[in-house]
């Protein structure tokens, strides 16, 4: 039996993991890939407090949030594909200005 | 110490030590494929808790669909690794300070109250896979109908939408 604490932290850390390559990548694909770390952390915690409670709205909830990620990714990935053939460069310190 | 334990100690180094690797690595390609191990070792999480089908539904859409597109975006535009640039040099120390500091805040609450919460179900007792796919699926269609729905029309409008910024334009066709 493993408490439910030990998960919640692990989401945590995965969670912080995240947020840290959010704020210390320039690649804007590698930051994509942190957000979805970000969203698998909390898919974690999800499923661990339904598995306490002992109902599924959290494993529900977890396959919006699987859908949804999907789609943002679709959409993301093309946006990155867009700005890299406009400007040559997808360093995002270099990505400042929003007119084409 | 259960064998359960044991296997969630195992696991949970994997997936730090993979989410790190993705963090750290030079190259893009090495991050894509540390992630996908990152994502396994979440969806053996999931198969743990008692959960079978997010666990499928994480290797389809996660390991295999997101991060097959990833790794064509990433082969496409050649960013296996970007020039670093010195815009914010400060950024850098104050993300890590900051990261450390929300991670110990996280696991100093997380922990100190752990004698409060009950422990998690271990699978065997909540694993009777078919009986939990079935009650799952009822409330899905019955509770959540409308989300569901709501959830395929965004998944249109995303196809759309990706469809419609990767098109080429004509040039010189009024």
């Amino acid at each position: 039996m493993v408490p439910v604490d030990y998960y919640i932290a692990l989401s945590a850390l995965l969670f912080v993991l995240g947020a840290l390559g959010v704020l210390i990548r320039r690649n804007p694909l590698i930051v994509f890939m942190s957000v979805e770390l970000m969203l698998n952390a909390a898919n974690l915690a999800f499923v661990a407090f339904s598995s306490v409670f002992k109902t599924f709205n959290g494993q529900i909830f977890v396959f919006f949030v699987i859908a949804v990620a999907a789609a943002e990714v679709a959409v993301g990935l093309a946006l990155i594909v867009e700005i890299f053939k406009s400007r040559k460069n997808i360093n995002i310190d270099e990505l400042n200005s929003l007119k084409g | 110490m259960t064998s359960d334990l044991i296997v969630f100690l195992v696991l949970s180094l994997i997936a730090i030590a993979s989410a790190l690797g993705m963090l750290f690595s030079k190259n893009a390609v090495y991050s894509a494929l540390f992630l996908v191990l990152n994502f396994i070792t979440v969806a053996v999480f999931y198969l743990l808790l008692g959960a079978p089908f997010i666990a499928m539904a994480q290797i389809t859409v996660y390991a295999g669909a997101v991060m097959v597109l990833f790794l064509f975006v990433i082969m496409l535009l050649g960013a296996e690794s970007l020039a670093p640039s010195q815009a914010l040099p400060w950024q850098k120390p104050l993300a890590f300070t900051l990261a450390l500091v929300l991670v110990v805040e996280a696991v100093y609450i997380i922990l100190s109250r752990a004698q409060l919460t009950a422990a998690v179900a271990s699978p065997d007792a909540s694993l009777n896979s078919m009986d939990s796919l079935r009650e799952m699926a009822m409330m899905l269609f019955n509770n959540y109908l409308l989300p569901f729905e709501v959830t395929s029309i965004l998944l249109l409008v995303a196809m759309v939408g990706a469809i419609v910024l990767a098109k080429q334009e004509k040039v010189g066709l009024k």
